[in-house]
């Protein structure tokens, strides 16, 4: 991969967005200020439940947001150093699929069900390379199926005719198609059975280190971080409430609440197999957020500041984390 | 269905082995075969008229056979000028056959295109279309046709013209849901996300997932223009004498109701005969494209 080096080694560096969906009826404040960063060839893991607001903070990468709705409130984008947020049209489309790629959950939906795969694949290479003939078009599409472990014979197919799992590779070519620096995988397993689940992911893994992309990994599957990512950013209610190295994150030692909560509703991802604990309720109404700590209702160590004041950021190297618990520690 | 440029050679391969699947869901349906078979008869009968019984015939007045019944030479019986009803009868089919076509051809186009840019673009250009249609809509299809036929003349292309301005309109209504519908979907979503222009969206996703319903809709059309059209034919709107047309033929017919039903019967049998294969086909269609009814 040609490395532009003289821009750094960050990628993807995301600030301060905001955005919320604008109905007649109510305001939802889906991302509150997130900020992070990618590194060139690294994978950032966006963990949170549901409604936290990671497929909005990846459609406000790609501006592909409703257009009636989502609005951008504020933040910057950069990539390679220019701001997304400041492209017009025509910029979005040339790094759309190009330099910046997105696969969706559900592989049974994002695909045109009356256009074979071939041709969808051909499709976005011939948006991105005019003067491409027909002959190379067609032998770019039978290289990248094959590099996602699918036959080139079956680029004649319809979607219809693959399984899920085989879909959501077809979708994964689609997005590796013209090799882009940056994957944004939004919870591309979360719709397949968990045999399919394992495969799909190895074929992610394989193609990001053959081809050096890096990656936004999007999940609420904490095993899945562990596997493949190298920072970890933990969304609660549109704030990333805790971020750091996958290894930090991992790691026995002081944790965002929230953070801790997660941990121990799945089984035995840290050494000592606990009972499993639920986290309890629900995560806080976005159009009526609570003005101190988003976490603090359903936090069992909520103290009193807890609810009056939002939490600061604390820095300890690379790992910061947003609690009033450790407020007064941090570096 | 979709055409698409660029597409792998193996591809036309897999869109007939889809086509095949389509007719074999088509025959499944008795009417809708009955429908076809009905269509192809009549279309190969019309089509050869020329050699069957010329087109003199047709226009060719003979009072001493004024009224005269079904017979050998004329199987169909002459009407009140002593003219040849069955060869009126395949004449006026290509009239009103081809204007029905064509008509319809012209506001599933027209009208698609409105409804598609109403869909897509959405916000202020779907306001101006819709609020357009609306006033447009608010008079009623035949006081538009009269009003369009009576300023521009009875002629093919006004005609064409006029029923195009009345039927376009469900175009709009149906395919502007559609793309409605279809923009939300998510690999439409993924298009956009691969970098794809407007153009290419509405080309290459929208428009031929939109196609089973425009052309289940074409064919129920065809048949309600061909009765339109004997309606405006009928009120004197129509194609002007002494060329045939079928709504022309019951008009004149009226008169002889009484004493000669014949007169009436061949061009109405011929207007149901055609109203129905079409409507037969058209709702074969939509079952053998429904891909939930897949077997
Ligand atoms: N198109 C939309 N219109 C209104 N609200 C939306 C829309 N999409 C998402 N939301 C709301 O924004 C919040 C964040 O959603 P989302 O980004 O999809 O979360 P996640 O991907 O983490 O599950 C949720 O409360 C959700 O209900
Ligand atoms: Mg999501």
């Amino acid at each position: 991969m040609p490395y532009r080096e003289n821009l750094g080694d960050v990628l993807l560096n995301v600030e301060d967005l905001r955005v919320i969906y604008k109905t007649d009826l109510e305001t939802v404040a889906a991302v509150n200020g997130v900020s992070f960063t990618i590194k060139r060839g690294k994978t950032l893991g966006l963990v949170g439940e549901t409604g936290a607001g990671k497929t909005t903070t990846a459609l406000s990468i790609m501006r592909l947001l409703p257009s009636t709705t989502g609005r951008i409130l504020g933040g910057k984008a950069e990539f390679n150093g220019r701001d997304i947020m400041k492209f017009d049209d025509l910029m979005l489309r040339a790094i759309r699929g190009n330099s910046i790629a997105m696969v969706f959950q559900d592989p049974m939906t994002s695909l045109n069900p009356v256009m074979t795969v071939g041709d969808q694949i051909a499709e976005t290479i011939e948006t991105h390379n005019e003067k491409i003939s027909k002959n190379e078009v067609k032998k770019r599409v039978g290289d990248i199926l094959t590099l996602v472990g699918i036959m080139p014979q079956r680029m004649s197919e319809y979607p219809h005719q693959f399984s899920g799992g085989m879909k959501q590779r077809v979708v994964i070519a689609i997005a590796l198609a013209c090799e882009p620096e940056l994957l944004i995988a939004d919870e591309p397993t979360t719709a397949l059975d968990v045999t399919i689940q394992a495969q799909v992911l190895n074929v992610i893994k394989e193609l990001r280190e053959r081809l050096g992309t890096s990656m936004l990994m999007i999940t609420h599957d904490l095993g899945i971080v562990a596997r493949i990512c190298d920072d970890v950013a933990v969304m609660y209610a549109g704030e990333i409430i805790e971020s750091g190295p996958v290894e930090d994150i991992f790691s026995p030692k002081a944790h965002h609440p929230y953070t801790a909560g997660l941990f121990d509703s799945v089984p035995d991802l840290r050494s000592d197999a606990k009972r499993l604990k639920p986290i309890p309720g629900l995560m806080p109404d976005p159009t009526n957020l609570p003005p101190g700590c988003v976490f603090a209702p359903r936090c069992s160590r909520a103290m009193d500041i807890c609810a009056r004041e939002h939490p600061k950021k604390t820095v300890s190297g690379a790992h910061s984390l947003a609690c009033h618990l450790f407020g007064g520690t941090g570096a | 269905m979709a055409e698409q440029s660029g597409g792998p050679a193996g591809a036309s391969f897999k869109r007939q082995s889809q086509a095949r699947e389509i007719w074999r869901r088509f025959k499944k349906s008795k009417g809708a075969l009955f429908g076809l078979v009905l269509l192809i008869v009549m279309l190969a009968v019309i089509a050869c008229a020329d050699f069957i019984a010329p087109y003199r015939l047709a226009t060719k007045q003979n009072l001493a056979k004024k009224l005269a019944p079904p017979s050998i030479e004329h199987i169909f019986g002459c009407d009140s000028y002593g003219r040849d009803i069955f060869a009126r009868v395949l004449h006026g089919g290509r009239t009103s056959l081809s204007i029905a076509v064509m008509a319809t051809i012209t506001s599933c186009l027209f009208g698609s295109l409105l409804g598609a840019v109403a869909g897509y673009f959405g916000k202020k250009v779907d306001s101006v279309i819709m609020r357009s249609l609306d006033i447009f809509m608010s008079v009623p299809d035949l006081l538009f046709t009269m009003a369009v036929v009576v300023a521009l003349g009875a002629n093919f292309i006004n005609l064409l013209i006029a029923l195009t301005l009345a039927y376009f309109t469900n175009y709009v209504r149906l395919v502007r849901s559609q793309v409605l519908n279809l923009s939300e979907q998510e690999y439409v979503e993924a298009a956009k996300a691969g970098g794809a222009g407007s153009v290419r969206i509405i080309a290459s996703h929208i428009i031929p997932n939109a196609m089973g319903v425009i052309i289940v809709n074409t064919t129920l059309n065809v048949s309600k223009i061909i009765l339109y059209e004997s309606t405006l034919s009928f009120l004197g709107l129509g194609m002007p004498p002494p060329a045939p047309e079928w709504g022309l033929m019951l008009m004149e017919a009226r008169a002889f109701l009484r004493t000669s039903p014949h007169l009436l019967f061949f061009p109405a049998a011929a207007i149901v005969l055609s109203a129905c294969s079409v409507n037969l086909i058209g709702d074969g269609l939509r079952d053998a494209l429904d891909p939930h009814l897949k077997s």
